[in-house]
């Protein structure tokens, strides 16, 4: 084994490329410097201050990093920083507005669904992402499928051994837009699944999402 | 002793800080950037033995915006370390993983650049991984985690179980299991003349301060750890690690202040973890299941560089009455990372050996698991013959079948259907020591009618700052709005660590004294505070040495109904219901959460987790939270937590035991007692797993 490298590489070491960019967080707008290689979520917490979004794992496993572009959730350690430049970011600390809470944190508050709240600012920006999904119709794996037969996966079971039956006629139309996904329990545990808690506050956090849902 | 009355305490306080966290605004240690920092990232050995020969760091200080390169050939010495925390001052590897080099640079990209492509050259040697309770260099460790003893023997265990009516013998084993907080270990350490500071998030600022200190030969007085919040720890944030070694030593090395984050993938080799065991548990009793003998021999593992003895068979010395009793735990030294404390270290694992075997018995004997239970309830602890200060098992395992609709349930095996589910259940009991350490605190009354209480005490999660306040509360008479409790800061009185569910205890204790004295200070002067303010100390060094001798226990009764897929093996847990016994509950809001978090990690431990030994190279392959599974919000559907009264004045002045471990105890095994009842297959290795049901 003598000799052995953890890696080899080549003499040239050409200088990090940097990009001007503006950015848009939390309807602000933030001129910066960024290298290429650098991540949404290095960004927000080494050059913006917002270190609400946590790095739980800097590859797109636990959702601790999880942001809002254009509305919709990513993972921000998977994001470019130069992929975003105009595109419109929420991270935790603009969730609420005007001083006030945004309902989920209320909820979370009040169902505790937290503990050491390292996931939480994650949690709730997926959460925030799943609402407005379930608004638009989105389904997930355990939504209720129809029109039966339109999909490859809609003669298949739930993933979910104990999951009732699927009601066809449960949702959506065959034509005209998307009803509102309904989100029950089994919905959020399903679509909040990406984000994991090693405190084990997924009862709270299951029902502090229901509550806003309602 | 006086248990203090309870306006606050008790109550379904918020948790004071929940506004911080869910506003994004609570700064964890990552989350500071002094002026003029530097990253650090460290280099890990690709061999589990032999020596570094070569580190060339010349190239690498070519790279852009490289500051230094440090490995044994270039570090500055420790005036004295162990061997674990003795970083880059060897050029022995001891195992995969082992920080063999740091690189510092401008930025993190950088750095990560650099450290990736840092050459090390290594003498590999033979290496040696694999646990087996047969090893040859098996050894009997001079003591266990906690100071237990490591053998024990009461009666003739062997005899006992010669002509024991009934025996059960069975080996059970459990995977090494990574604790996993959600908040990886990251230190920024800046030192200011001879002064180290370090943020880092710690489970006890103040044990990390003295380890600091003795470790880079300085007073304690020179060394400040800030930890406000901190993302999770179930143990792994207990003790000094080496990472907060290599930051100090880099920072110290370029004279800035330096940031190191340890990745997720990195944390599998360096913050430590459950040593797999395996356990050969023996059960004999009467046929009506009276248990005569027990005897549980432990077999685990632990690293070239430091002995870590888990006390897997110590619940066997007081769990049930059975005058015939052996437990034994052995070691063998491998070449793997160094295990460490994670949730309930010994119970954890243990439980999951006993209340297995002990539902065998319940079969064997054809008497209901919670019968068995209630007729080994012992009266006095069998281990030392003292009182126990109160034991609630039985409560649990009533109020816990009761509520779960544990009556009329049919024992046979495999023999319900729901669909394509074979649907079971089973229970388990649990138990958790109740320990209290010294510490201090101090109490603040200001002019204005507000105080505060400060002590180097943790809030890992758990909700301390929240029952602190409260209990300042009732002491002072206040309410717990006007009470400010400061905590994660060594340089505040020193307190125990965030560990063996004692901090409540400990902490509550110094609180409850600092604020006596305060409100003593304040009678005396004559209810008005000067403008300066008043303040009053405590420590408890003298009254926690000074309590009297009690088997102080938490106990837990947990009932598991799973439903098992008949075709692909898929387990799922249905349900989880527990009921404890576990002194005064402070608050219920987060007693609940804690209980529930436990659980949750129980039911992980049971279905998911294991971390899996490469032989060939002595890494643990499934190093990331994509192979190392923890349970999602989708695994854990209805988990609830109970429990009953208990006034035990023998405790601490609030009456409480500790929770923060005694919920993962015992979920294992209930899960893998009810996924029997499913099926009719025992699985005496966690964790269960669909390839070991389907045959
Ligand atoms: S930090 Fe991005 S998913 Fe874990
Ligand atoms: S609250 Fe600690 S990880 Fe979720």
């Amino acid at each position: 084994m003598k000799g052995d490298a953890n890696t080899t590489y080549d003499d040239a070491a050409p200088a990090p490329i940097t990009v001007d960019l503006q950015l848009s967080v939390n309807d602000q707008l933030y001129p910066v410097t960024v290298d290429t290689r650098e991540t949404l979520l290095d960004t927000l917490r080494g050059r913006l201050d917002l270190t609400g979004a946590k790095k739980g794992c800097d590859h797109g496993q636990c959702g601790a990093c999880t942001v809002l572009v254009d509305g919709r959730r990513v993972v921000s350690c998977l994001t470019l920083t130069v992929s975003v430049d105009d595109r419109t970011i929420t991270t935790v600390e603009g969730l609420g507005s005007g001083g006030a809470l945004h309902p989920l944190q209320k909820a979370f508050i009040d169902h505790d669904a937290l503990q050491c709240g390292f996931c939480t600012p994650g949690q709730l920006c997926s959460a925030a992402g799943v609402l407005a999904e379930a608004a638009a119709g989105w389904p997930s794996l355990v939504t209720p499928r129809s029109p039966p037969g339109a999909g490859p996966e809609a003669a298949g079971c739930s993933h979910d051994p104990a999951a009732p039956p699927h009601d066809p006629a449960a949702r959506a139309l065959p034509d005209g837009p998307p009803e509102p996904v309904r989100l029950g329990e089994e919905e959020i545990r399903e679509r909040m699944s990406g984000n994991l808690c090693r405190c084990g506050a997924y009862p709270g956090i299951v029902a502090a999402i229901a509550e806003v849902a309602r | 002793m006086t248990v203090t009355g309870s306006r606050h305490v008790g109550s379904a306080l918020d948790r004071v800080d929940a506004v911080e966290k869910v506003t994004g605004r609570a700064r964890y240690a990552y989350d500071n950037a002094p002026a003029g920092l530097v990253h650090a990232v460290p280099v890990q050995a690709t061999i589990a033995r032999g020596e570094i020969l070569e580190v060339d760091v010349d190239a690498i200080l070519k790279r852009p915006g490289v500051v230094a390169a440090i490995w044994h050939g270039n570090a500055p010495r420790l005036p004295s370390a162990d061997e674990e925390l003795a970083v880059l001052q060897s050029r022995r590897v001891a195992y995969r993983g082992q920080y063999v080099a740091v690189v510092v640079a401008e930025t993190l990209e950088d750095a990560r650049n650099a450290a990736r492509l840092l050459r090390v050259e290594y003498a590999a040697e033979e290496h040696d991984v694999e646990l087996r309770a047969d090893h040859p260099r098996m050894y009997r460790p001079e003591r266990v985690n906690a100071g237990y003893a490591t053998d024990t023997e009461d009666g003739d265990p062997d005899a006992a179980l010669a002509s024991a009516p009934v025996v059960v013998d069975a080996v059970y084993s459990t995977p090494a299991e990574h604790n996993n907080p959600m908040e990886p270990h990251a230190t920024i350490a800046e030192w200011d003349g001879d002064g180290l500071t370090v943020h880092e998030p710690t489970q006890g600022a103040s044990s990390l301060r003295a380890s600091l200190g003795s470790l880079f030969g300085m007073p304690p007085a020179h060394v400040r750890v800030v930890s406000p919040y901190v993302g999770g720890g179930f143990g792994a944030k207990l003790k000094i690690l080496p990472h907060v070694v290599i930051a100090a030593l880099a920072a110290k090395q370029v004279g800035r202040p330096v940031k190191l984050a340890v990745t997720r993938r990195q944390m599998f080799a360096v913050t430590g973890y459950r040593t797999p065991t395996i356990q050969r548990v023996r059960l004999g009793a009467e046929a009506g299941g009276r248990l005569v003998a027990i005897t549980h021999d432990v077999y685990e593992q632990t690293s070239i560089v430091a002995e870590f003895a888990e006390q897997a068979a110590v619940p066997s010395r007081m769990m049930y009455a059975a005058p015939h009793r052996r437990t034994t735990h052995r070691l063998v030294r491998l070449d793997v990372p160094t295990p460490s404390y994670m949730r309930g270290p010994g119970e954890t694992p243990g439980m999951f050996a006993l209340e297995s075997a002990m539902d065998e018995l319940a079969i064997a004997c054809g008497v209901d698991p919670v019968e068995l239970r209630v007729r080994n309830e012992p009266e006095t602890d069998p281990e030392s013959g003292l009182p126990f200060s109160s034991r609630n098992l039985v409560a649990c395992l009533r109020e816990g079948a009761r509520r779960f609709g544990w009556a009329g349930r049919d024992p046979e095996p495999g023999v319900r259907r729901g669909g394509r589910l074979l649907v079971g259940t089973g229970v388990a009991a649990s138990t958790y020591p109740a320990y209290r350490a010294p510490s201090s605190a101090s109490a603040r009354a200001e002019p204005d009618g507000r105080f505060t209480v400060r002590l180097a005490a943790a809030d890992i999660g758990t909700g301390a700052r929240t029952i602190l306040a409260q209990i300042a509360a009732d002491t002072l008479r206040t309410s717990p709005g006007l009470v400010v409790v400061e905590l994660g800061d060594s340089a505040l009185p020193s307190a125990v660590v965030a560990g063996g569910s004692m901090g409540s205890a400990s902490w509550g204790t110094a609180v409850v004294r600092a604020c006596e004295a305060l409100r003593d200070r304040l009678e005396a002067a004559g209810g008005a505070v000067p403008p300066g303010g008043l303040e009053a100390t405590a420590d408890t060094t003298q009254e926690v040495r000074a309590q009297e001798p009690f088997a102080r226990h938490a106990f837990g009764a947990q009932f598991a109904e799973v439903g098992v897929d008949a075709d692909t093996g898929e387990t799922r847990v249905l349900r989880l219901l527990g009921v404890f016994a576990a002194g005064r509950i402070l608050n219920p809001t987060t007693a609940r959460s804690q209980f529930i978090g436990g659980m949750t990690m129980g039911l992980s431990m049971a279905l998911l987790e294991e971390s899996i030994m490469d032989r060939e190279f002595g890494d643990y392959l499934n190093h990331d939270l994509a192979q190392y599974h923890i349970a999602g919000c989708a695994d854990v559907r209805d988990v609830q937590a109970f429990w009953v009264e208990e006034d035990d004045s023998h405790l601490n002045p609030m009456g409480s035991k500790g929770i923060g471990e005694i919920g993962i105890v015992g979920t294992a095994a209930a899960i893998a007692n009810a996924v029997h009842h499913a099926t009719g297959v025992r699985i005496r290795d966690l964790p269960i797993r669909m390839d070991k049901l389907v045959r």
